[in-house]
This record gives C-alpha cells, structure tokens and sequence, in this order.
C-alpha cells in the first residue's frame, strides 16, 4: 500500500491561496472605502450637513442662457438639470451627425486619386488630431466666434443669416394658425411613405434599403407639399432675423457657446473618425475594388455599394468609441460657458455647497449616456456583422 | 550570388503630364481641384494675412517667460536649468544606447534647444539653450561604448529623474538656505503641463499594466473589481473626475491632511489615464498565443515569474503605438486643468490676457498655445512612428 501523500499545509495550497488573495483584496478595498467615506461623513456632520438628494427640489434661482424646454429662475434644481442635460444630448446628436458627414468626406479624400484632395485631407487630420481640444475649443470661441462683428456692423448672407459676435442668426419657421392641422398632414406623410415602402416590399422583397428610403422620402415630401399648398394659409410663416437696437431678434439665433462648441467638437472628432474610415477602406482588399471594376461598376457605385457595406464592419466599434468621446468631450462646454449638464450642474454645486451629491449625479448620467451609446452601436453591429454560413 | 539588376526607372513625368494626370484626369476631380484651390486660397490667404499684418504678436516674447515657466520665482529659475540639463544628459546617452542606428532621431533632439533657442529668449538664455544640445551630445560620446553598468546607471538616472525633479523644483523646506520651497501655486506654463505629463505617465502606467492583468486575473473578485473600475472611469469624461479630485478628495480625508491643488489635479489625471492604458495594454496581452503561457508553464516558471518574464514584454512590445497614441492624449488632456484653476499652459494664458496692455489679444495668444501644444504632441507621434518601424512593429 502506498503511503498517504503529506497534506498540502494550507498556506501553499493553491485553492486557498487564491481566495485569501481575494479576501485579502475585498478588505482592503471595503476598508479603504470604509475610511474614505467616515472621513466624508465626520466632515459633513461638523459641517452641518447630510447626505440626500432632497435638496434638488429646491429653487434653482440662476438663469442659465439657452434651453429647449421651459425654465426660469424660481424653477427647481431638478429642472435645471433636465435642462442642462438636453442641452448635453443635442449637441452630441448634432456633433455626432456633421462629425460622421464629415468624417466620411475626409476619409474618402484622404483615398482619393486626386493630388492635391488627398493632400489637404492629410493636412487636416495631422492639424486637428495633434490639438489639444480644450485649447481649439478656447480659440476657436473667443478667438473667432465672438470676434465677428458687432450686430451693428453684422456680415449678412442674402439678407438673411446674420453673422455677429451675438450669435448667428437666420430664418425659421412661425408657426401660425393652420400649424397644428399641418402636423396631421405630416403624420399622413409618414403612414403614406411607410405605406410605399411595404407595398415596395411586397413586391420585390431584394429591394435595397437605400431605394426604400428615397422612395419613403419621396411620398412624405409629396404628402407635405402638397398639404402645404392646399391648406388656406401657409402653415409655417417665414421669419427672418432682424437687428433691433443692439440685439438680433426674429428668426433662430444661435449662440456663439453653442455654435462654438458644436463646430469646435465636429472640427475635432471628424479628424478621428476620417482616420478611423480610411483605415476601414483600406482593410477592404484591393481585388474587391478590381472586381467590382470588372463588373463595370464607376467609382461612386464601387464605394458605396462594394466597398462600404464592408468596410462599415471595421468602422462600427472605433466609430463608437468616437461618438463616446464627443458624448464626453462636450462637457468642455463648461469653459466657452454653455449651459450643459457639466456646466448647470456645476452652478448647482456652487449655489448649494453639495459637491458629492451632484458629482455623482453627474457621473452617473455620464455613465448611463455612454452605457446607451455603445448598447446601440453594438446592436448596430450586430446587424451589419458579416453573416457566416 | 550578386544582385546585378537594378531597379527599374521609373518614369518621371514633366510637370503638365503629372497635373493633368493627378488634378486634372476626368471632369469631376477638375472640379475638386478647382474647388480645393479656392479653399486654400480663401483660407489660408485670410489666416496668412491676419497672422503677418493684423496680428499683435508682441504679447509672446514679453510673456515668454510666464508661457514657460509660470510665476516660478526668478531666483530659482536655476533649478529648471539645472533638471533640463540633467534631462539633456540622460537623453544623449540613452539616445546613444538604445536608438544609435537611428540618426535622425537623435539629430532632431539635437537641433531641439537650437530651435528653441530661435524664440525670442535673452542671449543669456540662448546660449544655455544651445550649451544644452553640447551636453547631449556629452552625454551621447560617454555613452556610445556603454557597458552594462553604463547601461543601467542611464536607465535609474531616467527612473530617478522624476521624483528627483519634483522634489528639487518643490524645495526642502522654508528654512532651507539652498533650496527653499517654491508653493506649487506658483508652478505653471510649460513646466507644469510638462510635470503633469510626465509624473502622470510615470505612475498610471503600471497601475494600468496592474488593472490589464487584473481584468485578465482568474480570480473572480480582483477581475470584477478592474472591469467595474475601467468601465466606470471610461464612461465619464476627464472633467467630472478632475472636479472630484478638487471638491470631493478634500472631504475623503481626515481634516488633519491638507492636500495640494495641483496633486489633486495629478490624481485625477493619473486615475483617468490608468483605466484607458489598461484597456490598451489588455489589446496587448490579448495578442499573446496561449502557447507561450504553456510553454512557460512548461519550463517550471511560476505564475509571476510568466507574467513578468514572458508575456509582459511582448505584450507591451505589442501595446506600443497605442500606448503611444494614449500618452499623446494624456498630454492633450492636461490642459483640462486650466479649468480647475491651475495654471498650466493653457491656464496661464488668461493671466496673459488680463494684462492691461494686451487686452483682446485672445486670438493670438490661444493661437500660439495651439501651436505649442501641436508641436509637442506631433513630435511624440513622429518620434514613436519612427521607432515603431525601427523595431518592426506590425510587421512580424
């Protein structure tokens, strides 16, 4: 009979080890929080204070300068804070927008056969993706948005988009008294273009996605003119920006914050998103385009149906980190001074002394922005993923 | 077996035959080319005029000092001079030891100072600049013959740079009569941006490394604990963190402890930075075939003795361009602190500004630390090009 193996003593015995490392881990973690938040808790009681989040029902009493839905001074902190947060969501949605269209442009023209095109598309992404945004975003306000000229001696186009260190104005739409029956008659657009496109479906079910929609876009745009035509009175009046005393009035103005922020952010993270397309050009092999030549497609055609439905799934997951960092990136709003969530949230921290609590608040819908950002992009993905037999 | 073909001749096109070719060759690029032209000409003609006949530049030689140093007293700008020399030393010899076959390089950190030495300085100021490229090249003839103790004296002098300089720009006390302590109040411009580049790289980077292998760990606990960690630092932006460390690090501890503005800054750098090198170092380890672990298994190496020995330097071998590439950023997003009050680069240009006599001058003054800031981080990613292709990255 074989003697029994000696026991493993438990200090070099593998299976324990590893879970002493962790207790051990877990401790010093739940300690050193432990120690941190005492310290915090002990601060604020000398202070007087609690924790809670009650606070943000009270009066926000700061004005802040541009918001899409109402608020004034006497509404609460919460409002403010919804307020700052669509301000953060708009811009992102219209950063991501012009940053992909021309993000797209320069990664195509860095490719392009054409000299100097392609040049000047290398010229931008070395200048823009070596600045340091922050410093562009400072330039780019007040070293070109508000040194346009004043209202008075404004630059205008046409007669009808003002360019002033007060914001840039330009015509938009009133609302007048058959508005709201016109509203009905976009909604019959819609139904009237997803109408088509089933029927289109139905028909050929090969029919390409682009085609639906152009054909989609076609009927509502018919359904619209139509009912603007025949409904008695226009149902959106032109209004154009006009210079009253020192100010713009009349139309859309928008800010100089805004425009600079949103076109600094674009400027910037087309630059990467350009490097990010024509990295995902190139990966799609050269016989794909010799192919697709061989089949007698033109260049458009080869780009847009060979070669970018292809290179789409090398885009997707840098693509997304982008988006991210413009997501992250507007919260530089706070140094040009617009009132985003960063910005208002900052206001709110100064106004009522609660750092911690609105810090995390913030933090939090940060968090939970990029969480919903990548959930999307990685459905997005999904879809567009090559399908393997 | 000799090599007696030569290459073919390539043809050279005389210049109409190239424009027609690359500008001109259908419709629709001579359109572009038109187009493009009018762009360059109606931008670049404007900033160029702006920038030769508008533009006031006089705001940057008379702050030059402040771009570069900040408010550091003026008695002990000796100390910078003395660190920036070491530094200079150091590189020469490391240059020598490690990137000699590489010429341009080391000819570019050479002519650095000279060209430095173009800004408009004092001559004094000038002539320790180029007295600056001298050592380099000192320290590049002591070490071209290096041996291994050479070697590894250059490599702790590179390691001991860091905390050394802290501590020689931060002094050694109020009473101390040769080197008196300098408030980081008084830190900015160049040197700060720089200090929190450098000291931030120095230490995110193996807390980095630590959270990769964290995340990689088959150790449940430490491997949630890395991925809650990395994913939350990279879901919010630099800002919010910064202002923790400003507003909440305070509250975290004891009321005893006081802790400097501009540490508290360098940690929420270092915080930020860590998460995203981890992230870049685990693209790294990814890399790495499993068979190397076995192997190593194999050979009788323990867990760590693997990690260390085997599979971290290739993986950061691997990591390189991106680690790069993240430095970059690091060094890009040290001017987020200007934001919360330090003066750095970018934050010393509003001291700038509220000088009663260069009012308005935003356009200059940003336009130039722009240009600061692009030439830093452009030279970064030449340099580490250049030695990615030397060391053959990306194409074994």
């Amino acid at each position: 009979m074989n003697p029994k193996p000696p026991a493993i003593p438990f200090w070099r015995d593998e299976r324990i080890l590893k879970w002493l490392w962790q207790a051990g881990f877990v401790l010093l973690v739940v300690g050193g929080f432990a120690f941190l938040i005492n310290n915090m808790l002990v601060g604020l009681q000398k202070q007087g204070m609690t924790l809670g989040i009650s606070f943000m029902s009270g009066i926000a009493s700061f004005d802040i300068g541009e918001m899409l839905i109402p608020y004034d001074r006497s509404a609460s902190y919460w409002r403010a804070f919804q307020v700052g947060l669509l301000n953060t969501l708009f811009v992102s949605v219209v950063g991501i927008f012009f940053s992909t269209i021309l993000g797209i442009v320069l990664g195509v023209a860095r490719l392009s056969s054409n000299w100097l095109v392609n040049r000047l598309s290398a010229f931008y992404l070395e200048l823009f993706r070596n600045l340091s945004l922050l410093v562009f975003l400072i330039f780019w306000y007040l070293g070109v948005f508000l040194k346009l000229p004043r209202v008075k001696e404004a630059v205008v186009l046409w007669d009808s988009f003002y360019f002033t260190n007060r914001g840039i104005g330009m015509p938009w739409g009133l609302p007048t008294s058959t508005w709201d029956a016109y509203r009905w008659i976009l909604g019959l657009g819609l139904l009237a273009a997803w109408g088509l496109g089933y029927f289109l479906r139905k028909r050929n079910p090969l029919t390409s996605g682009l085609a639906l929609f152009l054909w989609g876009l076609l009927a509502f745009l018919a359904v619209a003119v139509a009912g603007w035509f025949l409904l008695p009175v226009a149902p959106l009046a032109w209004d154009l920006p006009i210079v009253k005393g020192l100010n713009l009035n009349g139309g859309k103005i928008l800010s100089p914050e805004f425009m600079a922020l949103t076109s600094g952010l674009v400027l910037y993270t087309a630059a990467f998103i350009g490097e990010t397309v024509r990295a995902g050009i190139l990966s799609v092999s050269k016989g794909q385009f010799e192919a697709a030549r061989a089949l007698g497609f033109n260049d458009w055609m080869t780009l847009r149906l060979i070669v970018f439905p292809q290179a789409l799934r090398v885009i997707i997951p840098p693509l997304t980190s982008q988006y991210l960092n413009l997501t992250k990136n507007s919260s530089l709003a706070i140094a040009i001074g617009f009132a985003d969530v960063f910005y208002v949230s900052n206001t709110i921290i100064n106004q009522s002394g609660r750092a911690v609590e609105v810090i995390v608040m913030v933090m939090l819908t940060y968090l939970s922005l990029s969480l919903l950002t990548s959930a999307f992009m990685n459905w997005y993905n999904q879809k567009t993923r090559l399908v393997e037999r | 077996m000799t090599n007696t073909r030569s290459r073919p001749v390539e043809a050279r096109p005389d210049p109409l035959t190239w424009l027609r070719q690359n500008l001109f060759n259908n419709w629709w690029n001579s359109l572009l080319t038109v187009f493009s032209l009018w762009l360059v000409y109606a931008l670049g003609g404007g900033i160029s005029v702006w920038a030769f006949t508008e533009a006031n530049w006089r705001v940057i030689p008379v702050n030059l000092r402040l771009f570069l140093v900040g408010q550091y007293p003026l008695t002990e700008i000796w100390r910078i001079w003395f660190l920036v020399a070491l530094l200079a030393l150091l590189t020469g010899s490391a240059l020598a030891i490690w990137a000699a076959s590489y010429r341009r390089i080391a000819v570019g950190f050479a002519l650095t100072p000279l060209l430095l030495a173009l800004l408009p300085f004092s001559l004094a100021n000038r002539l320790w600049l180029a007295s600056l490229t001298l050592l380099g090249l000192l320290g590049w003839f002591m070490a071209r013959n290096a041996n291994l103790s050479m070697r590894r004296l250059v490599m702790w002098g590179g390691v001991l740079w860091v905390p050394v300089s802290v501590l020689i720009m931060s002094g050694l006390g109020d009473e101390n009569p040769f080197l008196p302590s300098v408030g980081t109040n008084l830190w900015g411009g160049l040197l700060l941006t720089m200090l929190l580049t450098i000291v931030g790289i120095a230490i995110s980077f193996p807390l980095g490394v630590l959270l990769a292998l964290g995340r990689r760990s088959d150790l449940p606990i430490i491997r949630w604990a890395s991925v809650a960690y990395i994913e939350l630092i990279r879901g919010v932006p630099l800002i919010t963190l910064l202002f923790m460390a400003q507003l909440m690090l305070p509250l975290f501890l004891p009321a005893n402890v006081s802790i400097d503005r501009v540490l508290r800054a360098q940690v929420g750098i270092i915080l930020f930075s860590a998460a995203y090198l981890a992230e870049n170092v685990r693209g790294g380890l990814q890399a790495i075939p499993k068979g190397q672990f076995e192997a190593s298994y194999a050979l009788g190496l323990s867990g760590v003795q693997t990690t260390l020995l085997i599979i971290l330097p290739q993986a950061l071998r691997i990591a390189i361009p991106v680690l790069v590439g993240q430095f970059i950023g690091l060094l890009k997003d040290t001017s987020l602190v200007a934001i919360v009050g330090l003066f750095d680069l970018l934050g010393i240009a509003k001291t700038v500004l509220a000088q009663p006599e260069f009012l308005g001058l935003q356009r200059e003054v940003y336009a130039f630390i722009s240009v600061f800031y692009w030439l830093l981080s452009y030279g970064m990613s030449y340099i580490s090009q250049r030695l990615e292709s030397a060391l053959g990255l990306g194409q074994r």
